[in-house]
């Protein structure tokens, strides 16, 4: 936010925090290192209210639950920010000398009085006038999401909607007070930081300026093409059009990950050339014309991986990559051979040093300072500098050290993109658990104690209205197509909200039920949002058909767009 | 529940009852989770931490409900409180006075001591006639009523604990050498000859008309700095064996930052000890006085009782005192006219010597295994729920309130200059009237036995600090009863009992118990004392059944009683060799060789 990728706090500032909001994020399962660190805080009197339509198990160590209602988060946040207002308890000095936009902000969440709050999310006024009063009068606080918060047609709208609570009470650019995304592995971080976007270089250095292109244009001697690229969504919509007809897939499995997933295939299925780089023959890569069969990163690379709190640190190699594997550097290097161009520079650290004389953010991070230090944070522009612990200090000081005030945004409460209907009449979100990743690329073939694969979880009232129990087959059915899965009666979910994971694609293609509308500034589709409809399954037919899925042919409108920035 | 994986067993709808009535809680609104909504719940590691203290009331709900901690009682107390049912298996397990079978019958427990004295006195014929009458059994530790041994404590199945001697035998003996002389101090001056089974005796009224709530109004009057400055000039120490400085210790506390606590420490377990027993069965709003004081000096909000599971008539007679210690206005939001609010909560331990040490102390009342904690840091700035604590036994504090009737010159009048003050000394075994006795610190033993109608038969031996004290001969007759002198003799007082045993007693016996009892009683926690007091057992048995030590024998003793010194946590593996040690010295174990 403002301008870099990257939470503003460090692992140790949630140790030492007083009021934490979880939002949209069930980090006990999705982030369980980071939520380590969270539990210490929560150890020495931390308060956590946890913001999610389901209790999650996160959630169960928050002082406070808060159910509000899928993608009603901006009008909670707006809801919070009226009532700090109303109550006088926003941060007056520190909105006058860091920022700008207030009073249009204020305007805008003015008709969110507690009782409107209540009515849009479905949390009582109270529990929302506790969690504003927690939050605006901590000494410190943050807020902590994920993809319960960017995983919706208004992705950056909802984030923004958490920096204007930060601002509005000052909680951020303080010591154990600031904005926290976390990242879902261990070099997320790292993938955004070294220019994996349409339009930033490393260091999210911007693609369109002309200054920043004759850098690196110098350093790698050729030209560089000033036109952002697509991010994925946009791809998909390129090859829609026919504009996108080869693509090369390095560590992703689109073909079962994406929203509205048959749409996807068949997308995938028309390219002339499809390329895949990967550790596993993933759907997407059994689909492919060329498989470039990769080592694991966590074991078989030397570079470096970056955390959550934009700590860089060294990784090395401790086993040679299996069979005809190969460092991803090595491949693309030897691409770049065969396309003409002699690259010299290989090695890991040779890489890192090009890398930070380009990267004001990387520039003091020698490869001997990061093997001693065990890790420094960016910012870290020189030799002698220590690495930043929070970011937006200079939100505090005299002058704001030049920089231009913060903003205040004004954002709009929008519900998700497929509203229930008679026909699809209950929510359908998605997350994931603990012991897989995503679309089980990296956890499926593992044994767990723990898990029981994807199933379709539903409240016991729920259930009873439709005649189902623990175990029973059910079909699952959304605008885009059905799915028959087991399911799991739960009272972690209110009412008319269901849930599944998505971390068995071949046995359970979840993702065929998931609504790709997306952002237009982020890309991002709202896996958290679809509408569906759940049909009991005759017993002959549930025994003989176990779990499948079929696809309702064609795209789902979306509020698609071409353009969109990154980060 | 966060991250808690329960059993299927469920609780009986009578154990869900008790457990819920002894919290007052209500399952719905009170307990570790709160669906106070649909969509709003209230839990987290908060509210589970305050509500684990409630761990060990609950477990005595379900003891007596049930006779036992079944699986679905632990699960449903588990669920209520947020405990892991591990943890909370751990705390059940640890205690004497719960089980974690199902018993075989449905009867109340009759719990009959086998430590020394009481062996000595007939407590097994007993246990059998007890056993052979129909009676469920249990024999075990010291239960605090040396006196009138053999001690029998009934642990009450779906009705209230009590012990028979209680209201039927005889009046327990007090006997003070300073109650006659108004300017000295005395403990017990307002104790003796008080029939203690009058209720009228024990109200707010009589207790007035004695003097009581004079030390009250007086430290309020002088204010902390002055109460802490006499405390300190009287010279008073702790009277529970470590005879650790008050006034240093309330100083550090009042200097701290709040909340803070002040515990009353009223579980003595130490075998031969019963005197905090007889004080607050006999005097309790003394000791509810004494603990306001303590609270107000330091700054204190929160005061705590924690008193043997064993002592049911002094438990009931200080919820009793603490109730019109309410209605008096001593405790509450303005405790006393102080301005600062005061109250006491009590609270019963379940059966374990070493919860008698003030950290595990703290962490049997927070909810967990009764274990010592590290010192430090010490309990002045790191005490109950982690927060700068008071804790001194009733003894020590009565002390105080003489301290404030008096002044600290006159307080000072009798006993040594190392030792001022008067010690309760808890006389039992073979001498003419067993009871408790008061006399100023620096009285030679021989005289106290006398004052106890001497010694019958030809004395073999005194048993001094109890378990963990140490045996003097019968040439000990001139040793000065003062901390300095125990000290230089290299022996101790310890809480002050008295153990006197003559030349009919199997003293072989009586060590072999001791160590035993080390044995049973080390919490396990850290290595040197959960081996050595197994090893020292071992070792003594050998030695008792052959007559004579070997010389390896004695070398392994030695260095067992070394490393439990050097490197238990607590006082029991300092002192858990002494009493051993001593007896191998005195010829009353082997053959006198050391």
């Amino acid at each position: 936010m403002f301008g870099l990728g990257g939470g503003t706090c460090s692992y140790q500032e949630i140790t030492e925090t007083d009021v934490i909001l979880l939002w949209g994020s069930n980090a006990r399962e999705a982030h369980p290192i980071f939520f380590h660190h969270l539990l210490r805080g929560l150890d020495s009197g931390a308060v956590m209210y946890a913001v999610d339509p389901r209790r999650t198990s996160s959630a169960e160590f928050a002082d406070v639950w808060l159910g509000l209602d899928v993608g009603t988060d901006i009008a909670l946040s707006n809801t919070v920010a009226r009532e700090i207002i109303a109550q006088g308890m926003h941060n007056q000095s520190f909105i006058d000398h860091a920022t700008t936009g207030f009073d249009a902000y204020a305007a805008s969440v003015e008709p969110f009085t507690l009782e409107e709050g209540e009515r849009l999310t479905g949390v009582p006024a109270e529990a929302i006038a506790e969690m504003a009063h927690r939050y605006a009068t901590a000494d410190r606080a943050q807020i902590l999401w994920t993809l319960g918060i960017t995983e919706h047609h208004t992705a950056v709208e909802n984030v923004l909607s958490l920096c204007n609570l930060a601002l509005l009470t000052g909680h951020v650019g303080r010591r154990g007070s600031g904005l926290v995304p976390l990242r879902g592995q261990n070099n997320v971080q790292g993938g955004g930081d070294m220019g994996a976007l349409p339009d930033r270089l490393p260091g999210f250095q911007l693609l369109t300026d002309p200054e920043v292109r004759a850098r690196y244009e110098s350093t790698w001697g050729c030209e560089l093409n000033p036109v952002p690229g697509k991010h994925l969504t946009a791809m998909f919509d390129a090859m829609e059009d026919g504009e996108l007809r080869a693509l090369y897939v390095i560590g992703e499995n689109p073909a079962d990950s994406e929203a509205n997933v048959a749409h996807a295939r068949k997308l995938l299925d028309g390219l002339d050339l499809l390329v895949v780089q990967d550790i596993s023959l993933t759907r997407t890569a059994r689909m492919a014309d060329v498989v470039l069969p990769a080592a694991a990163g966590w074991s078989s690379s030397e570079g470096t991986v970056t955390s959550s709190e934009r700590r860089v640190q060294r990784v090395r190699a401790a086993v040679p990559p299996q069979g005809d594997a190969r460092d991803d550097v090595h491949i693309i290097s030897d691409l770049a051979s065969h396309m003409g161009a002699q690259w010299t520079a290989t090695s890991a650290q040779e890489l890192w040093d090009e890398m930070r004389s380009l990267s004001p953010l990387h520039g003091g991070m020698s490869w001997e300072r990061l093997e001693a230090s065990g890790g420094l944070q960016w910012p870290c522009p020189h030799d002698d500098h220590p690495g930043t612990e929070f970011l937006h200090g200079w939100l505090w000081e005299p002058g704001l050290d030049g920089h231009a005030p913060a903003p205040f945004s004004t954002v709009v409460h929008r519900p998700p993109a497929e509203a229930l209907s008679e026909q699809f009449p209950l929510r359908l979100t998605t997350g994931r658990v603990l012991d897989s990743y995503n679309t089980g690329a990296q956890s499926a073939g593992y044994s767990s104690p723990i898990r029981s694969g994807d199933a379709i979880e539903i409240n016991p009232a729920d259930a009873a209205d439709l005649g189902v129990v623990e175990g029973d087959i059910v079909r699952v059915s959304s605008p885009r197509g059905s799915v028959d899965m087991r399911v799991h009666v739960t009272d972690r979910l209110p009412t008319g909200l269901v849930f599944t994971t998505f971390h068995f694609p071949e046995l359970v293609d979840a993702n065929l039920l998931t609504n790709d509308a997306w952002d237009v500034r982020s890309g991002t589709a709202e896996f958290k949002a679809a509408s569906v409809r759940i049909d009991p399954l005759p017993p002959a037919t549930a025994a003989a058909g176990g779990v499948s899925g079929t696809a309702v042919a064609g795209r789902a409108s979306g509020t698609a767009a071409a353009g969109g920035a990154g980060g | 529940m966060a991250d808690l994986h329960f059993s299927d067993a469920e609780p009986t709808a009578s154990e869900r009852r008790a457990v819920l009535a002894a919290l007052s809680v209500d399952e719905a609104s009170d307990g570790a989770v709160v669906v106070s909504h649909p969509r709003v719940v209230r839990a987290g590691m908060q509210r589970r931490k305050q509500m684990r203290h409630l761990l060990l009331p609950a477990l005595h709900a379900l003891q007596r409900e049930a006779g036992w901690i079944s699986p679905g009682g632990l699960n449903f107390v588990g669920r209520t409180l947020g405990v892991p049912p591990a943890e909370a298996y751990g705390v059940a397990t640890f205690y004497e006075m719960f089980r974690t079978e199902a018993p075989a019958h449905e009867l109340s427990v009759r719990h009959v001591c086998v430590d020394p004295i009481c062996a000595l006195a007939g407590a097994a014929p007993l246990a059998e006639h007890l056993r052979s009458q129909g009676h469920a059994v249990h024999e075990g530790p010291c239960l605090g009523q040396c006196e009138r041994a053999p001690a029998v404590f009934i642990q009450g199945r779906r009705e209230p604990d009590r012990v028979p001697a209680d209201g039927s035998g005889p009046d327990s003996l007090l006997v003070s050498v300073t109650a006659s002389a108004p300017e000295a101090p005395s403990l017990l001056r307002h104790m003796i000859g008080r029939d203690p089974g009058h209720n009228e005796s024990m109200s707010m009224e009589a207790y007035r008309e004695r003097g009581g709530g004079t030390a009250l109004d007086t430290a309020l009057r002088l204010g902390t700095d002055e109460v802490i400055a006499q405390v300190t000039t009287a010279g008073l120490s702790g009277r529970g064996g470590a005879a650790f400085p008050t006034g240093i210790k309330w100083r550090a506390v009042a200097d701290g930052e709040g909340p803070k606590h002040v515990v009353a420490n009223i579980d003595e377990s130490e075998p031969g000890t019963f005197k905090d027993r007889l004080l607050c069965e006999l005097e309790p709003l003394a000791i509810i006085e004494s603990i306001a004081v303590a609270g107000l000096t330091v700054g204190a909000e929160h005061g705590w009782i924690y008193i043997r599971g064993e002592y049911p008539l002094a438990t009931q007679r200080l919820r009793h005192a603490i109730a019109q210690a309410h209605s008096a206005g001593w405790l509450g939001d303005d405790a006393a006219g102080s301005g600062q609010p005061f109250d006491i909560e009590l609270r019963r331990g379940a059966g374990a010597y070493i919860c008698g040490e003030e950290t595990a102390l703290f962490n049997s009342l927070e909810g967990f295994r009764g274990e010592p904690r590290n010192k430090p840091p010490f309990p002045t700035t790191h005490g109950l729920f982690g927060r700068p604590t008071v804790v001194n036994n009733p003894e020590t504090l009565l002390n105080v309130n003489e301290i404030l009737r008096i002044g600290p010159e006159a307080y000072r009048s009798v006993g040594t200059d190392g030792s001022p003050g008067t010690k309760l000394f808890c006389l039992s075994g073979h001498v003419g009237r067993p009871g408790l006795y008061e006399a100023p610190f620096g009285i030679p033993l021989g005289e106290l036995l006398g004052l106890a109608g001497g010694v019958q038969g030809t004395l073999a031996a005194v048993l001094l600090g109890g378990a963990a004290g140490s045996f003097v001969g019968p040439d000990a007759g001139g040793l000065q009863l003062s901390l300095e002198d125990t000290r230089a003799a290299g022996t101790t007082l310890g809480s002050g009992p008295v153990m006197v045993f003559n030349d009919t007693a199997d003293m072989s016996a009586v060590v072999e118990r001791l160590a035993k009892f080390f044995r049973d009683e080390s919490c396990g926690q850290c290595v040197p004392c959960r081996v050595g007091t197994v090893r020292q057992h071992e070792l003594v048995t050998q030695i008792r059944r052959t007559g004579r030590s070997t010389e390896p024998q004695r070398e392994l003793l030695g260095d067992i009683a070394d490393a439990m010194g050097d490197a238990s946590i607590c006082g029991l593996g300092h002192t858990a060799a002494s009493a051993v040690l001593s007896a191998m010295r005195l010829g009353l174990l082997g053959d006198g060789q050391l």
